[in-house]
């Protein structure tokens, strides 16, 4: 007997039958599923570390601080574990995660460049040198409540790409290049003033270093409550603009003749994306390539409809960033390695799997 | 009438390209732009679909000032199909036509049954249905300006415009992708204009050509009329003959034949020869300029060389 032989095939439609149309309806199980996969890694998460806490006691101690929930009992050193010190710095870096992907995804829609992230316009180096400045000024106090550093990062962040925008501006138009071009020559600037800072109080060096490198050891309740509002915004102004992201993907006089008003649609697409960025560094530092890789790999997973990778960039942002702080803060009881370095380490082989398997299956959809 | 332009002036800040323009073009009626390079004809269909802002002019259509339009009512009336148009990778055919709706759908609203129904019929009336499925970026050229042209037709215009529709085609898709333009003027009552430079195919499908220079119209109306020598020589710069369509008696348009002249020849034949030492050469012009030979009595045919090419040094 002979068997067919394995191997994908495309589903044609039926002769004559019209191809699917990709609808927000249509679209809901796949968030629904990255959706669920996040909570499920976000739970394991919050349980790992030195003290073990199974994911269904770390369910029941969470539920337990919902108002008009009760799970019972719960011993106290576990709720302090799992309440005070781990759910909110996992659920910081998911925060932080999914606002840097979607911005990400965001960025390369509107520059219809690969290699666009969300620190391109300056948001890195801008929040660089505010924070900086706040930590060598007297105002430097360590941590805690009322730190004046994420206001001053996020500030810093806001003022690099305002300066690039207007840099880049001619007349009524703000050119995709020029726009980049300006980005790379703010974060210059701002790198070297950091640079320079950092020589000239090496009292502070560590302190800076530190803060550049990003991470989520001091996360609070706090961080995220300031982080949300931005993220939550970003969103809800990013996502309605999906579908006029895929006809933006044509070029600039295409997408116009479309009736696609690209100016305003790039003005507040960057804005949203670059106010979260800019509240999401300012609460965790600078941390690379979730921006960078995470829409690329929805993208090769999902195709390149805007309505599934802005969405799910999010979710699966938000899990992968989960995964990189949980592998830096136990890969070592001793030390807790920068999470910047495991973002790079675990993403960029990931990344280049993605691009391998993409190009053996012929860039078809998977 | 449908579109009707007057007095049209736009351009670039430090250029002004066009010059107080008139034109109009009926509906059902295909109008081809002809003029050299850099005559204002792209700049002339940026104007009108508002992607170039125009200084003073009244373009009107349907008795709508096109100017005062924003862009997404600008586009349910006028669709551009640009010279080879990039489409996204990884889109599908279908998804790229479906683009073609952004104009009806408001920033909340999805693609519904009308629009599927809108882009099946632009497909099909295109000849692409059966392409629905492939990826943009994997289709021919050919291939490719049928699913462009499909997408402006999907946008239901009264006016489509056309910009070197055929410059990257073969002769086939040439003369299909006007045969289609055509033919969609008529039975879909579309207002076409189009910016052709081939003489010859403007003459063979236009009802009305309009012949620029310096940013106005010199001449407009069928081609037998615009299409003459003198006007050509003037507009152009070089010489033209015009012959009569065996078939059809529209007019064709050659250049009048610049033949070698002989040490040209010797030339030729001397970098042809893979063995011929090029440093001996006296230093001579590679391309010299050749006198145009007396037309009245045509210098004998000569033999080309085969390999003409092969030898130069690069």
């Amino acid at each position: 007997m002979q068997l067919a032989p394995a191997r994908t095939v495309r589903i044609a439609a039926a002769p004559g039958r019209a191809p699917l149309v990709l609808t927000w309806r249509r679209m809901l199980p796949s968030y629904a599923l990255a959706a669920g996969l996040t909570c499920l890694v976000a739970l394991v998460a919050i349980g790992w570390g030195t003290v073990r806490i199974s994911p269904l006691t770390t369910l029941a101690i969470l539920l337990d601080h919902l108002p008009l929930v009760s799970t019972g009992e719960h011993a106290p050193t576990y709720d302090a574990i799992v309440w005070q010190v781990r759910a909110p710095r996992v659920i910081l870096a998911g925060m932080v995660g999914a606002t840097l992907a979607f911005s990400g995804a965001a960025y390369q829609g509107v520059f219809r460049n690969p290699l666009a992230e969300p620190y391109l316009l300056g948001v890195a180096a801008g929040a660089s040198v505010g924070a900086t400045l706040i930590i060598v000024s007297p105002l430097f106090i360590t941590a805690g409540l009322l730190s004046p550093l994420p206001p001053a990062a996020f500030a810093g962040a806001l003022i690099a790409v305002g300066l690039a925008y207007m840099l880049a501006r001619t007349g009524p138009v703000v050119p995709a290049t020029s726009l980049i071009l300006a980005g790379v020559a703010v974060s210059s600037v701002g790198t070297s003033v950091v640079t320079y800072l950092m020589l000239e109080y090496n009292t502070r060096t560590l302190a800076i270093l530190n803060w550049i490198l990003g991470g989520f050891n001091t996360a609070s309740w706090t961080d995220a409550g300031i982080a949300l509002p931005y993220m939550l915004v970003a969103i809800v102004v990013i996502l309605p603009y999906a579908r006029i992201l895929n006809v933006m993907q044509l070029d600039e006089d295409q997408a116009r003749q479309l009736g696609v008003d690209t100016e305003r649609t790039k003005l507040i697409i960057l804005g949203a994306a670059s106010l979260a960025t800019a509240a999401a560094v300012a609460v965790s530092g600078l941390i690379g390539f979730v921006g960078l890789v995470v829409p690329h790999g929805v993208r090769m997973m999902y195709g390149p409809d805007y309505r599934r990778v802005l969405p799910l960039s999010a979710f699966f942002g938000a899990s992968f960033l989960i995964i990189a702080d949980l592998i830096a803060r136990t890969i070592d009881p001793t030390f807790e390695v920068p999470i910047g370095v495991i973002t790079a380490l675990v993403g960029a082989p990931f990344f280049l799997f993605l691009l391998r398997r993409q190009q053996r299956y012929g860039g078809a959809r998977i | 009438m449908t579109l009707r332009i007057r007095g049209l002036s736009a351009g670039y800040p430090a250029r002004p390209v066009l010059d107080g323009l008139d034109l109009d073009v009926a509906r059902g009626e295909l109008v081809v732009l002809l003029g050299p390079n850099g005559c204002g004809k792209t700049t002339l269909l940026r104007a009108i679909t508002g992607v170039l802002p125009a200084r003073a002019a009244a373009i009107i259509l349907d008795g709508q000032d096109l100017a005062a339009m924003k862009p997404r009512r600008l586009a349910r009336r006028v669709a551009t199909v640009a010279q080879a148009s990039a489409l996204p990778e990884r889109f599908t055919a279908f998804e790229c036509v479906l683009m073609g709706r952004t104009p009806h759908l408001s920033l909340f609203q999805s693609e519904g049954s009308r629009d599927v129904a809108a882009v099946r019929a632009a497909m099909e009336r295109t000849g692409c249905w059966d392409l629905r499925d492939r990826l943009a970026d994997e289709l021919s050229g050919g291939e490719r300006q049928r699913v462009v042209i499909a997408r402006a037709l999907a946008q239901e215009p009264r006016l489509l415009l056309l910009d070197e529709p055929t410059s990257h085609l073969d002769l086939q898709h040439q003369v299909e992708t006007f045969r289609l333009v055509l033919d969609l003027c008529r039975d879909q009552d579309l207002a076409a204009l189009a910016v052709v430079h081939d003489v010859t195919l403007a003459a063979t499908f236009a009802d009305r050509v309009a012949l620029m220079s310096g940013g106005r119209i010199l001449a407009c109306g069928p081609p037998a009329q615009v299409l003459r020598e003198d006007l050509l020589r003037d507009v152009y710069g070089v010489a033209v003959r015009i012959l009569a369509h065996p078939v059809t008696g529209r007019p064709i348009a050659v250049p009048e034949t610049v033949h070698l002249a002989a040490p040209d020849i010797a030339w030729l034949e001397r970098i042809a020869d893979p063995d011929a030492v090029l440093e001996d050469s006296p230093g001579r012009e590679p391309h010299p300029a050749v006198p145009l030979p007396d037309v009245a009595q045509p210098p004998p045919a000569v033999r080309l060389p085969v390999q003409a090419n092969k030898g130069v040094p690069r």
